[in-house]
């Protein structure tokens, strides 16, 4: 079957000689359309680094990553630039939203960073909001927002150019359980009902239970097999 | 993102930290300020001493003498004395405590410059010195010189003097419109005047010519009333009646009329063959240059003090720019990471750097312009009441604009170190960024 993402035996490595710390060694995994996946393991695990690889914003020291069965060393900057922005949504565990701006213009800033034009920007913006429930706070400042909120907004980005694939870097790590809950559940509807891959970054067991398969991670290898 | 995009998040971005951007501003506004009001006094003072030197005689005339290498230069005091020449006639002129021997012309060295190619026409530059003027009025004082070449004086009514006429004609300066016995400048335009003028022999006689012009009345450079060939011809013929003839046809000067439109490189070429034959030639270009390479001098000193200025200032562009990128170290990893590309991270920064510039130096600018109309306004009525016709400060649009976009220039060049450093940020260090 084919993958929207895999890689085949990458190793990262930090440093050289003696120095050398090895981040990532010989991980083989591949990730379908639609799965949803969760990435486990302790800090310092290496489990981040897998995930900066997979969305393209690292390169392994050895081995390949495969983006739609095509080598990733083949594209070129913008190419990477270009499916960063159209095909992956990004959700962070410190949302990383500019507090001073409205809620609207956060959500928008990948059609914006892609030329799309103002009127789009605005009715599709207004679109993901209403999705994640967040319609009537369009216009306030993004550093108004609860905690809950402010995730859903992120996950509202991450939505707007319609991507294949979601990844979320310990997106419940800084809410209560309670408002971690409901992204949660808005994430896996979003998978479910939209067929958006997910690829979560996380120590949480409930929410990595959740997911369709787990992948552990320790000391930068993989305990459970990579592939289907 | 869209150009209009880039200008929009760097404008906001710009006022984030509002104190910061103000004083950053406020050091290139003080570099535009002092660049814009040097610049505007020297063209100021440069546009009015052109007008001025057009009082002083046409410019399209050469005023010629006979090289007299023993009285020129330094060397003469050690140089031996010239050795005789039985043809050459020596008049001595008095300056100050010395009387300096000046080589007289005949109508020999005439031929000879008339035959120089190019020169339209060549004539003897004499001293006329007529006892009065008399219009309706009485009789009052009268300095007269000869027109030569087109008239470049300002003129207030009328026109300049025509020296194909066949009439006599003057042209008077404004203060003497009042004296002749007429209400307005235009008044007296077509009237006739008497001057009176007195012969070697001591008789005097009088001659009537048509006033065709008012001039403005000259700062720099005597007031003089303008004749025509025709006038002036006549007058120097009643004024040499009973002279011995060697000492009418004998000349300190001639003047030389080349056409008008002669560049600055064929006058210079003019000069230089009048030179190989013995000639001195100069034209009121050649004194006004004097005049201008030390005001230039003076005006790029100022200007050095706004150079300082915007030194300065854009080292705070630098500092400015760098603790922004620090500061959103954060929002440019994201941007990278929803796929914003480093060139465009880099023409982010760089949009800002030139925003700063573009405002501190069009508030500066604007803020001199405004400065310089007040001065303006206050000198008129003031300091300046006698300089009629000058503003100190003048701002071409041309000048204005390259001091806005050089100060841009700048900016932009200031900013490219930390744009660069923008660019380069890697984006996953950047979101780890706490």
């Amino acid at each position: 079957m084919s993958s929207v993402v895999a890689t085949k035996n990458i190793s990262k490595t930090y440093g050289k000689g003696e120095a050398a710390f090895s981040a990532l060694d010989g991980v083989s995994l591949s990730i379908v359309p639609g799965e949803s996946v969760a990435i486990i393991g302790k800090s310092g695990s290496g489990k981040s680094t897998l995930m900066h690889i997979l969305a393209l914003l690292d390169k392994p020291t050895e081995g390949t990553v495969l983006v739609d069965n095509q080598d990733a060393s083949s594209l070129t900057g913008r190419q990477l630039d270009v499916l960063r922005n159209k095909r992956y949504g990004f959700v962070f565990q410190q949302f990383f939203l500019n507090e001073n701006d409205t809620v609207l213009n956060n959500v928008v800033l990948p059609l914006k960073i892609g030329r799309v034009g103002h009127k789009e920007r605005l009715e599709r913006g207004m679109q993901v909001l209403k999705a994640v429930e967040l319609d009537e706070k369009a216009n306030s400042r993004a550093g108004t927002l609860s905690g809950g909120q402010k995730q859903r907004a992120c996950i509202a980005r991450a939505l707007i150019n319609n991507p294949g694939v979601i990844f979320a870097d310990e997106p419940t790590g800084n809410l209560d359980s309670h408002t971690g809950k409901t992204v949660e559940d808005l994430l896996f509807r979003l998978n479910k009902e939209q067929t958006i891959t997910l690829i979560i970054v996380t120590h949480d067991p409930d929410i990595a239970k959740r997911c369709g398969r787990q992948l552990h991670i320790i000391d930068g290898r993989l305990t459970t097999k990579g592939d289907i | 993102m869209k150009f209009i995009d880039l200008l929009q998040t760097a404008s906001s971005s710009m006022l984030r930290s509002k104190a910061r951007t103000i004083l950053t501003i406020l050091a290139i506004f003080i570099g535009a300020t002092t660049i814009t009001l040097t610049n505007g006094i020297g063209t100021g003072i440069k546009s009015y001493l052109n007008k001025q030197i057009g009082n002083l005689g046409a410019t399209n005339v050469l005023t010629i003498q006979l090289t007299n290498p023993s009285s020129s230069g330094p060397k003469s005091a050690s140089s031996p004395p010239a050795t005789y020449n039985p043809n050459q006639r020596i008049a001595l002129v008095s300056s100050g405590r010395d009387a300096q021997k000046q080589l007289l012309m005949s109508s020999k060295d005439i031929r000879i410059i008339e035959s120089n190619f190019g020169i339209l026409s060549v004539a003897p530059a004499r001293t006329i010195a007529p006892d009065y003027i008399m219009g309706n009025g009485g009789k009052y004082q009268l300095s007269l010189a000869q027109q030569f070449g087109t008239t470049t004086a300002q003129m207030l009514a009328g026109e300049g003097v025509d020296n194909n006429s066949g009439q006599n004609q003057i042209t008077v300066p404004a203060n003497y419109v009042s004296s002749l016995g007429y209400s307005s400048n235009q008044a007296i335009i077509g009237k006739p005047v008497t001057i009176g003028i007195t012969n070697a022999e001591g008789i005097q006689s009088t001659v009537s010519a048509t006033v065709v012009g008012v001039q403005q009345i000259a700062v720099i450079g005597p007031s003089s009333a303008y004749a025509n060939t025709n006038l002036a011809n006549q007058l120097f013929d009643i004024q040499s009646t009973g002279l011995p003839s060697a000492t009418v046809n004998s000349y300190s000067t001639v003047a030389a009329t080349f056409p008008n439109n002669f560049t600055a490189a064929q006058i210079t070429n003019l000069e230089n063959r009048l030179k190989t034959e013995g000639y001195t030639g100069q034209t009121i270009k050649n004194k006004e240059n004097t005049v201008f390479t030390a005001l230039n001098v003076i005006i790029i000193v100022f200007d050095m003090f706004g150079v300082i200025a915007l030194l300065a200032a854009s080292f705070g562009i630098v500092n400015t720019l760098l603790m922004s990128v620090q500061e959103r170290t954060k929002e440019i990893g994201l941007m990278k990471a929803l796929g914003m590309s480093p060139r465009r991270i880099f023409t982010l920064f760089s949009i800002e750097a030139v925003l700063i510039g573009f405002w501190g130096s069009a508030l500066g600018v604007g803020f001199a312009a405004l400065l310089g109309k007040v001065i303006n306004t206050i000198g008129q009525h003031g300091f300046l009441k006698d300089f009629t016709g000058l503003s100190l400060l003048t701002f071409p649009l041309t000048t204005i604009t390259a001091v806005i976009l050089g100060i841009m220039l700048i900016a932009f060049l200031a900013g490219t170190l930390p744009a660069i450093r923008a660019s380069k940020k890697d984006p996953i260090e950047a979101l780890r960024y706490e």
